[in-house]
């Protein structure tokens, strides 16, 4: 991979520079930061030692927002204003939420997604994800003394478009840039796969806080290939301290409960839900405002038979991942744990029975998926020669349209590598259409109205035709973060029309915007200042990147060309003279379009070598 | 990139049904390891985007030739014959009255809520499959009869709707 680096020895452009980066879990529970220190993923604790930060922000009215332990401690105080599992709002609208009831929040519906009602004002749960995210920015550059150049973001694998999407306008909006977002199995498998050198098929079970994951992984040679995933991205521990909760009001017949002593009591359930891990029996006291008291027991049989169905709603995507792999129960090799809720004894019992052996428990399930994501935040910040591993990942659910009749029609199915890009061709069935509207859709279900709807656009200026003479070209990409990108085209007749959609639920790129210039309304020198800094950071990288490409393959290129590139260089930096943040992005995006001819020779190159060698393997 | 080149040529294989799946997947992984995005992410956009194509055409390279039936459909266009023409839905009778009788099976397991039956109804099909993939590498490659070839990639898609149709009943067996 030699050609991969961007300088050669004795012609370097800068001296080596390990860049700063991170992996964050941005758990239900709790989040955590980690990074590569000499070679070694290690989690960043903050100034008290702790490693979780609990994913708990509480707005208060004074203005001042807490992020972590003290957030939490307020919630049977504040139970209004200290939001916890913000994850499991993300991307998602008020009817997707099923135990709403019995959440102390007042959701305000809003169109695509629920926003919280707080002592700071409405907020939607990309800016109280951004809180937890830039709580643990700080940490990170105050505990490695710089700032950041990226962060690797983990997502349960069963996310869907609109979930990513919302989790990456989170990072935006905190202020990091996302090298890549993460699929949380995975980046548990690079940090198992790696410690352990394996190879063969494995499964993760991944059972957070509030989403569930299944992945099956064949590790080869250093590849990583994810062959299926599924999961429930609404079922984790949260769901198995309902259920105790709903028993310990059943039990007191408490009824009705105000929030705060609601917030109490899901607190006792979870508490008394940690202690059946190692104890058979848990007595469960409590004095509610109303001066009603608690005091019962409960037992691990007791717990086990109440959160039965939970468990096996968690084999039920077990079994359709592995068939959708293609394979059996036998021929997996190891089956790793990830996810706290993986501690209970229910969990591990039941995944050791139905997998016949004993799953693998060695790494903190806490952890791990942090350690794996920072691993994967040093490749791709380019800290290291970057042939050591490489992740092949998917995407977890179909992509596809609604078709004639409300039904729908896949045009990525789940499972599918990615990057990944298709087309399929529609027609106009009016005589004289000239609009046609595309409805995107994310799902396995036959009707539209079942599937998630990620995104719904028009393509105007059709040509007027007979019926099913335009031919309308409609085309998928999926990039490497599994975001999906949608563009239409009429493609007969010569005349072409085309729209690109970037599905963002309910958040689109004007809104992070505003939220962003909210953030820094009390700091808008600040925010010129960052902004600046930052384009001139990305310049002088693209600069340093291309003049060591024109050293190394000057060759593929003639004068004029040379010429070219030397100019949209020249003009860069006279930009980065000045101090317009936006003309030197403007002189970027000009060098950017003026080296792409110049990177696909390199590309194919690259590729040429590579297959040749791989001939010489092959037949040597 | 070039996109005149096959999907055999990108990864260096010869041209033909029969396949070395070891090769195939040896020059996938080497291709990736080339052009994935992950290895282009400090890099500039332009390189990114490059990335970005690249491995979306290995992706899709590797998956029609790593399945049976698209690496047929795949070969048969190449030849400029359409496997699923409408015009084109000519079926052995025997095959006909075969997937009848697996079709009765199916619902024979359904009904008589056996694991056991689907296992050995699973067996069959998958041999079943082998043998007509078989087949198709002879007459592709071999032969050259592409007509035949055509029926023979038909009687694969029928044969991957039965074995998605066991695995849904798997599923039905197993929820209740």
């Amino acid at each position: 991979m030699a050609l991969l680096q961007i300088a050669e020895p004795g012609m370097s452009t800068a001296p080596h520079q390990h860049r700063l980066a991170v992996g964050i879990d941005l758990g239900t529970t709790n989040s955590l930061v980690s990074t590569v220190r000499s070679g070694l993923a290690v989690v960043l604790d903050d100034e008290a030692g702790h490693s979780l930060l609990p994913s708990v922000v509480r707005y208060c009215s004074s203005g001042e927002i807490e992020v972590g332990y003290a957030a939490q401690a307020a919630q049977n105080r504040d139970p209004h204003n200290a939001i916890a599992s913000v994850k499991r709002f993300m991307g998602r609208g008020i009817a997707d939420i099923d135990d709403i009831a019995s959440l102390p929040y007042r959701f305000v519906d809003a169109p695509g997604m629920v926003q919280l009602r707080t002592a700071a004002g409405v907020k939607s749960p990309v800016e109280v994800s951004a809180e937890i995210l830039k709580t643990l920015r700080q940490r990170a550059e105050t505990a490695m003394g710089g700032e950041l150049v990226g962060a690797v973001i983990t997502v349960p694998a069963y996310f869907d478009d609109a979930q990513r999407q919302a989790t990456k306008d989170a990072a935006q909006l905190a202020g990091l840039n996302v090298l890549r977002l993460l699929n949380e199995p995975t980046a548990a498998a690079i940090a198992y796969g790696l410690d352990n050198a394996s190879e063969g098929i494995y499964a993760v079970y991944d059972l957070g806080g509030g989403t569930f994951d299944i992945s099956i992984l064949k590790l080869s040679k250093g590849v990583f290939e994810v062959l299926a995933t599924n999961g429930d991205s609404a079922l984790g521990g949260d769901d198995f301290d309902q259920r105790v909760f709903c028993w310990i009001v059943e039990q007191g017949r408490f009824q009705p409960l105000s929030a705060g002593d609601m917030r109490l009591l899901l607190t006792k359930a979870r508490d008394a839900k940690e202690a059946l891990t190692e104890h058979t029996d848990v007595r469960i006291t409590a004095v509610l405002s109303t001066g009603e008291m608690m005091d019962a027991t409960l037992t691990q049989t007791e717990f086990n038979s109440m959160t039965a169905s939970l468990v096996s709603k968690t084999l039920a995507p077990t079994r359709k991942a592995l068939r959708d792999a293609g394979l059996s129960v036998d021929e997996v090799k190891g089956v790793v744990m990830v996810g706290g809720s993986t501690r209970m004894p229910c969990i591990r019992h039941a995944v050791a029975g139905f997998f016949k052996q004993t799953p693998l428990t060695n790494l903190d399930p806490d952890k791990v998926v942090a350690l794996g994501a920072a691993m994967q935040a040093d490749v791709l910040a380019g800290n290291r020669a970057g042939d050591d591993w490489l992740l092949l990942d998917v995407i977890p659910l179909s992509l596809g349209l609604e078709t004639m009749g409300g039904l729908t029609e896949k045009v990525i199915p789940r499972n599918t590598t990615i990057p990944t890009a298709r087309a399929q061709e529609f027609t106009t069935f009016k005589d004289g259409q000239t609009a046609m509207s595309v409805h995107v859709l994310q799902g396995e279900r036959e009707l539209a109205s079942d599937c998630r709807s990620l995104a719904r656009f028009e393509l105007r200026g059709i040509p007027p035709m007979v019926a099913g003479a335009a031919r309308i070209r409609v085309t998928f990409q999926v990039d490497a973060d599994g975001l999906l990108s949608v563009a239409a085209r009429e493609q007969s007749s010569g005349v072409e029309a085309s729209v690109q959609v970037k599905p963002s639920y309910g958040l689109g790129d004007d809104e992070v915007t505003r939220m962003l210039k909210d953030a820094f309304t009390y700091a808008k020198d600040d925010m010129y200042a960052r902004a600046l800094n930052e384009q001139i950071v990305d310049a002088q990288g693209l600069i340093a990147a291309t003049r060591a490409a024109l050293a190394q393959d000057a060759a593929l290129l003639d004068e004029a060309e040379t010429a070219a590139i030397e100019a949209g260089i020249a003009d860069l930096e006279t930009r980065m003279a000045g101090t317009d943040h936006q003309a030197i992005k403007r002189g970027i995006e000009a060098l950017n379009a003026v080296t792409t001819e110049f990177a696909q020779r390199r590309m194919d190159q690259n590729v040429r070598r590579a297959m040749a060698g791989q001939k010489l393997e092959t037949f040597g | 990139m070039d996109f005149t080149q096959t999907h055999f040529e990108l990864f260096g294989l010869p041209q033909a049904y029969a396949l070395d799946r070891d090769k195939l997947d040896a020059a996938y992984r080497e291709m990736q390891n080339t052009v994935h995005p992950d290895r282009f992410a400090a890099q500039p956009d332009a390189e990114q985007r490059v990335a970005m194509q690249w491995a979306t055409q290995a992706n899709e390279a590797y998956q029609t030739l790593k399945h049976p039936v698209s690496r047929g459909v795949y070969l048969l266009k190449l030849q400029g014959i359409d496997a699923f023409d409408a015009s084109n839905t000519k079926m052995a009778p025997a095959f006909l009255m075969q997937q009848m009788e697996w079709r009765e099976a199916i619902d024979e397991a359904r009904a008589g809520n056996s694991t056991a039956a689907l296992d050995a109804l699973s067996d069959d099909l998958r041999s079943a499959h082998r043998r007509i993939e078989a087949q198709l590498a002879d007459l592709i490659d071999t032969a050259h009869d592409y007509a035949a070839a055509c029926e023979a990639v038909r009687q694969l898609r029928f044969m991957d709707k039965l074995i998605a149709e066991v695995g849904d009943v798997y599923e039905e067996l197993e929820t209740y």
